[in-house]
């Protein structure tokens, strides 16, 4: 019986197929390196940075007072002076650069049923220099205009990462 | 016209060739993908574990750490961190040919989507445990990682709040974030690991080791490509800035320049796409397939070398059921049966001389009997009549003699064709010699058939080559598709060789009740 392609490898076949096959190898090993980490990505252009507009604030809930009526039907403990919808009120906000507007959005409610607060985060990719920013915001429908408003002058770097945020404790905007 | 599937089945096979010279048949990479993606797993795994002791996961900690162990621990830790990146990349790229391969291969439809769609699962952990490993290190790369992925994820809207917000400011992202990605950085490395063990879950003695010699050559160059080229980090992260330009790494990290270009609600259509598209790939179209090997209890005591021989796990021995005298019986799972017919190869009632009644074996392919081939057999030695060095050709449907010739017998698998068969071409002089002609021997088609074949006629395995059959009279020859001159020019020299021999003393003809038996009406 003969088998050209099988059978025993010799010790010189097998010192071959180190050899051979080490280089093989390694030159896979070597590429794989250099492709893990070249060629390089261009994720920003030069000259630009970024900036973000981004928080979670809780809209108003609309709610009104219960009647003496109500409130004599409810037993002692439970007697809220106010009832409220779940459903929280969206948000809405707005950004101007430079009297230009670039956001204007309500921001729904999170949540299944709406009782979650809104929230948002918006990425902005400008040439860098000096910007004027106009902000407002409004988190209770039955107020006219606006609930929160904010301006900052800001002088964007190349390749800065300038985030605004706003907290709801003081209820104002502010500069990361 | 050729299809795209036999192009790339036979770039491989020439691929394959040219690794052959260089690493042997059994060490051949692109026959071992599945055990080399096993031992890079391995390597990762270890190499994680060895860096997880020297590794602080604070925010400031984590990328001082990663520096401490790349430059003053080079030698130990550096490596080791290296070693897990490299190692981790080829993963990436060894799980994609051993795909593409399969595929070209056809082994991925009918009873064998199992595999397939398990696979693609594993894909997608790969990646995960990639990208997670990514962050750690706290570079700039990491915070490009970071902040792009969670981008993309807030756009499917199912977090509290937006997680991108944890990278708004250095003020903003704790360490407690850290400790989470350590978490699914173990977390979904270990459902990867059972992932790929269900992976393997429906063949027999699946390989998760690749031979020594091929394990050795492929860590030593690892290591001495690390040291070569070590792995470093990119510069600590900073949120105050955007990495501009990073260094990519275009195995693990490839998607992310696309998730930069190309609207959230395209890339997630993209995502799902991809993963129902390829999970459907054994169905897209479905493979009519023969029928699964069928039980003949008559002829089976239960012996169980089929159920050792099947490479799909689809025999089990089961308690007799139908009174005789033996305690089990072999039972085939039909939705593991691909109908390679290795099993009725390793049967020891598989025997071409019988002569009393149909002849039926213990365990055979409704579609493609022991009777038929014996049939087929009979008719290609009437093409072979006075040829010198007259060659009987049993061939693999998968390697170089896959076509129809003459005086050539195509099987599903060589193992198909049991040990007896060529002691009954030989002894009833229905060829001068038989060739016995698989698939490349680095990779059976059917698994074990290249094996299972060497080791019969070897007399080392059960059913074993009868010693009476001449061995300069049996060729074993493995060939892969586009090996079909090479296979020539063996058949030719095995011809010549056997021409000059003297006639085997012990063969005669088939009598004419042999005939009859042979090609009767019963047999056919």
């Amino acid at each position: 019986m003969t088998a050209p392609s099988s059978g025993p490898r010799t010790w010189r076949a097998r010192a071959h197929h180190l050899a051979a096959g080490g280089v093989f190898s390694l030159a896979l090993v070597l590429g794989t390196a250099i492709l893990s980490a070249w060629p390089v990505w261009q994720s920003l252009a030069p000259g630009t940075a970024v900036l973000r507009l981004s928080f979670t604030h809780s809209g108003a809930r609309n709610c009104r007072d219960r009647t003496p009526e109500e409130l004599a039907k409810l037993p002692e403990n439970m007697r809220d002076s106010q009832v409220c919808d779940r459903r929280r009120a969206e948000v809405r906000v707005e950004m101007d650069i430079d009297a230009q507007p670039v956001i204007a959005d309500d921001l729904p409610p999170s949540g299944l049923a709406g009782s979650g607060p809104s929230r948002v985060y918006r990425r902005l990719e400008l040439r860098t220099g000096r910007y004027h920013l106009d902000l407002r915001m409004r988190d209770d429908p039955s107020v006219q205009g606006f609930t929160q408003e904010a301006a900052f002058d800001i002088d964007l770097s190349p390749a800065e990462s300038l985030a605004i945020d706003f907290d709801s404790t003081t209820g104002s905007f502010f500069v990361h | 016209m050729i299809s795209l599937r036999t192009m790339i089945r036979n770039g491989f096979d020439r691929a394959e060739r040219l690794l052959d010279r260089a690493f042997g048949p059994d060490w051949n990479p692109l026959a071992q993908l599945g055990p080399i993606g096993w031992l890079l797993f391995w390597i990762v795994a270890i190499s994680g574990i060895y860096l997880f002791i020297f590794f602080d996961t604070g925010v400031t900690q984590a990328f001082a750490s990663i520096e401490w162990m790349t430059n003053d621990l080079w030698w130990h830790a550096g490596l080791a961190r290296s070693l897990h990146r490299y190692a981790s990349d080829l993963m990436v790229l060894v799980m994609f040919v051993h795909l593409l391969r399969e595929w070209s291969m056809d082994r991925y439809r009918g009873k064998r989507w199992f595999s397939w769609v398990t696979g693609v699962a594993v894909i997608w952990f790969v990646y995960l445990s990639g990208i997670t490993g990514y962050w750690l290190v706290w570079d700039r790369l990491a915070q490009y990682v970071a902040m792009v992925t969670t981008e993309l994820l807030d756009t499917l809207g199912i977090f509290a709040e937006p997680i991108a917000r944890n990278f708004l400011s250095p003020q903003t992202l704790s360490s407690r974030f850290f400790t989470l990605m350590v978490f699914l950085h173990i977390a979904i490395p270990l459902l990867l690991l059972l992932l790929m063990w269900i992976h393997i879950q429906r063949i027999t003695e699946a390989r998760t080791k690749p031979p020594r010699g091929l394990a050795a050559i492929t860590l030593v160059a690892l290591v001495a490509g690390s040291l070569a080229l070590p792995a470093v980090s990119q510069g600590a992260a900073d949120l105050a800035s955007i990495p501009q330009a990073v260094g990519i790494d275009w195995f693990l990290l490839s998607l992310y320049p696309v998730i930069e270009s190309v609207p959230p609600g395209a890339i997630w259509a993209g995502v799902l796409a991809f993963t129902l598209v390829l999970a459907g790939t054994p169905w897209l179209p479905r493979r009519r397939e023969q029928a699964a090997a069928q039980v003949s209890l008559d002829f089976c005591n239960g012996c169980s070398r089929c159920i050792a021989d099947c490479p799909y796990a689809a025999i089990t021995l089961v308690p007799r059921s139908d009174g005789l005298p033996f305690t089990h019986e072999v039972a085939v799972n039909p939705a593991r049966c691909v109908s390679c017919g290795i099993c009725m190869g390793s049967c020891p009632s598989s025997t071409p001389f019988r002569r009393s009644g149909p002849l039926t074996t213990g365990i055979d392919l409704p579609e493609r009997p022991l009777a038929e081939v014996r049939v087929e057999v009979v008719d290609a030695s009437a093409a072979l009549a006075g040829e010198p060095g007259r060659v009987l050709t049993l061939a693999c449907a998968h390697g170089a003699a896959a076509k129809p010739a003459p005086g050539r017998v195509v099987l599903p698998c060589v193992a198909m064709a049991p040990p007896s068969l060529i002691d009954y071409i030989v002894s009833r002089n229905l060829a001068d010699g038989v060739a016995v002609a698989g698939c490349a021997e680095r990779d059976c088609f059917n698994r074990f058939g290249v094996a299972w074949t060497r080791a019969r006629l070897d007399r080392t395995r059960d059913p074993y080559l009868r010693e009476r059959v001449p061995r300069d009279r049996v060729l074993l020859v493995w060939a892969g598709p586009t090996e079909a001159a090479r296979l020539r020019n063996e058949l030719a020299a095995f011809a010549a060789r056997l021409a000059v021999l003297p006639p085997y003393a012990r063969a005669r003809a088939l009598d004419e009740d042999e005939i009859t038996d042979a090609t009767g009406e019963s047999a056919r």
